[in-house]
């Protein structure tokens, strides 16, 4: 029964990080109709960013806010120098062109912090576990990690739903003509946006960063774990993205933590430990696939275009 | 395919020279490195080939080639494993799995468009990667070494480099040549009939997606193919060549040399691997350069290299 709170908790926690990559990747995918491999690139470099200011101000708050900063700058120099000429290309040039940059930054990265990964220690008062109920203890550091993914996906909702800016983006989202001909400026819409989304990857990058260690290619596995979601979610809904995202946290940590034990119900013991981490692994890309076949939409698509 | 005397062909025609005398020109100066190079390159070329058959032709974007790669590979790794070793049951087991694979994975895509078709064979083909990693009789994620290459009856040496690259090469040109046939052919018609407009092929009486599924299906098959002969080159398959990174690679490759052109993606491997080994020589970090040059590509040189090539003739 702990190990079941333990677990579903930790399922929550990957699956509010995933989020926080997903709505990122969603806000442009749905408002720019970009596809964007790179995502996971940003979400690399707000790892390593924080493992280095964190290092240099000796600060782990003031590292982390300096690499949230780092990473939006990154974006919106990204956006600006490259990506924004591929707005209204087709999806196949967009991913191409994407997956050249993160050859680009998984190179430029061995060749600033080198090869070796790196760490990103916490500080004293994140490791400390909490009690959350009499008996039961989780560590501070993933339930801060909650904490501020819940803080920001309803800032986030606060911001989409609730304000000028957001009005903008819903209706960038579903007629995008239609508001640069009401005379936004669309152009600096958009790089607004895309800063907003590298921010949100980034900060993803950052809060797991102390939980695995900070490497090369740590984008490449969580990126495809994102357009699951989204695709799962209905491409361009943020709820939709908040929903797969929990759901695929759950059923991807569950499946690890109590699917061998299933199997070895019906297997015999050596059968299952060789089939469960293979079967655990594939669960989101088996939901995945049977949400596209019997609703190829997506499961709460966002409003008609 | 008018035959008429262009750039594009002229160039054509010498790369498939210089491709069918390279083990003179190797043996000639005693360069063996540039024959392995190239029958890597070639093995290569017909994945990127059989990819553009749905890409380029059929309008498909497959992210999930690797798969095939892996799934030939694999037939060709634990048949040899469990002492197999003849090619003559190895090669048509990869490549009916490779057949099925598609098949089902097909029927299942098929039922979207556009992007998200491009996400539903990216995720089938991670399925194929993680069940690969899951396989710990034959290595599980470190992958499984193949002691022997597949053997003909003493027809064809697979362990004599000219030999096989020769055999490499004769996949590489048998594949484009059927996949010239059947893009000229009414089958091929059809298809890219139902690229450009769909509804219109529906209304007059074509089950688009039976012949969409059939191409997919070929195009899979040719792919595995290419899987058994690198598992033969590299005398080694791991999971690690399924991973969704290659299946960008071949995509790449297609849209580097030119796709929906007949011989764009056999020149796109050439460039793509080349410009690798080539920029792997000056520095370490070769993808520094690469990334970029494939976002200018992309930006500036549509249509690729056959693109640039006719558009010099032209000129």
């Amino acid at each position: 029964m702990l190990v079941l709170v333990e677990q579903s908790l930790n399922g929550l926690q990957f699956g509010l990080l995933l989020f926080l990559l997903a709505a990122g990747l969603t806000l442009v995918f749905g408002i720019m109709d970009f596809v964007n491999l790179a995502h996971g690139s940003l979400y690399m470099m707000g790892a390593y960013f924080a493992a280095t200011f964190v290092a240099w101000t000796n600060s782990f708050v003031l590292g982390i806010l300096l690499a949230l900063g780092a990473t939006l700058l990154l974006g919106i120099a990204l956006e600006f120098i490259a990506l924004r000429h591929l707005y209204g290309r087709d999806h196949l040039d967009q991913v191409l062109a994407t997956f050249g940059l993160i050859l680009f930054f998984n190179d430029a990265v061995r060749l600033i912090w080198g090869p070796a990964g790196l760490s990103l220690p916490l500080p004293a008062w994140l490791t400390v576990p909490v009690q959350i109920v009499p008996g039961v203890f989780y560590p501070a550091y993933r339930l801060s990690i909650i904490v501020v993914a819940l803080t920001v996906a309803a800032l986030l909702y606060v911001v989409v739903m609730r304000t000028r800016i957001g009005m903008l983006i819903r209706a960038g989202a579903s007629n995008r003509e239609m508001i640069g001909a009401l005379g936004i400026n669309i152009k600096l819409l958009f790089t607004l946006v895309f800063g907003l989304g590298a921010a949100l990857a980034g900060l993803a990058g950052l809060m797991q960063a102390p939980i695995l260690t900070v490497q090369i290619g740590m984008g490449e596995n969580i990126l495809i774990l994102a357009f699951v979601i989204i695709v799962i979610g209905g491409i361009g809904s943020i709820r939709g993205a908040f929903m797969a995202a929990i759901f695929v946290g759950m059923i991807d940590t569950l499946g690890r933590a109590f699917l061998p034990d299933l199997l070895r119900m019906v297997l015999s013991s050596a059968a299952a430990s060789t089939a469960a981490p293979a079967l655990s692994s594939m669960l989101i890309y088996l939901l995945m696939a049977i949400v596209l076949v019997v609703r190829p939409e997506g499961l709460f698509p966002a409003a008609k275009r | 395919m008018k035959s008429q005397i262009n750039l594009r062909n002229a160039v054509v025609a010498l790369v498939a020279l210089g491709l069918a005398l390279l083990p003179v020109y190797s043996a000639a100066t005693g360069n063996i490195f540039i024959l392995t190079l190239f029958t890597r390159i070639v093995i290569f070329a017909l994945a990127a080939a059989s990819l553009n058959l749905i890409m380029g032709y059929g309008g498909m974007m497959s992210f999930g080639h690797a798969a095939y790669l892996g799934i030939g590979g694999y037939a060709v790794g634990i048949l040899a494993h469990e002492g197999i070793g003849s090619g003559f049951i190895q090669w048509p087991v990869a490549l009916a799995l490779s057949a099925l694979y598609a098949l089902v994975i097909g029927a299942l895509s098929l039922r979207t468009r556009g992007v998200y078709f491009i996400m539903i064979t990216l995720a089938f083909a991670q399925m194929a990667y993680y069940i690969a990693s899951g396989l710990s009789r034959y290595g599980g994620d470190d992958g499984l070494t193949i002691y022997k290459r597949s053997t003909f009856g003493g027809l064809i040496d697979l362990s004599n480099r000219v030999q096989f690259y020769y055999l490499c090469l004769a996949c590489l040109f048998g594949g484009v040549y059927l996949i010239w046939r059947i893009i000229n052919s009414r089958f091929g018609m059809v298809v890219q009939g139902v690229r450009s407009n769909e509804q219109r092929m529906q209304a007059i009486g074509f089950h688009a997606n039976r012949y969409r599924l059939v191409c997919f299906v070929i195009s899979g098959t040719i792919c595995g193919l290419a899987g058994a002969l690198l598992a033969n080159n590299t005398d080694f398959i791991s999971p690690a060549g399924m991973y969704w990174t290659r299946s960008g690679e071949l995509m790449v490759m297609v849209v580097f040399g030119g796709m929906g052109s007949l011989f764009g993606p056999v020149l796109g491997t050439i460039v793509f691997l080349l410009l690798e080994e080539v920029l792997s020589q000056f520095t370490e970090y070769w993808a520094l350069i690469m990334g970029p040059l494939l976002l200018l590509i992309v930006l500036f040189a549509r249509g690729g290299i056959m693109g640039l090539l006719g558009r010099l003739s032209r000129a």
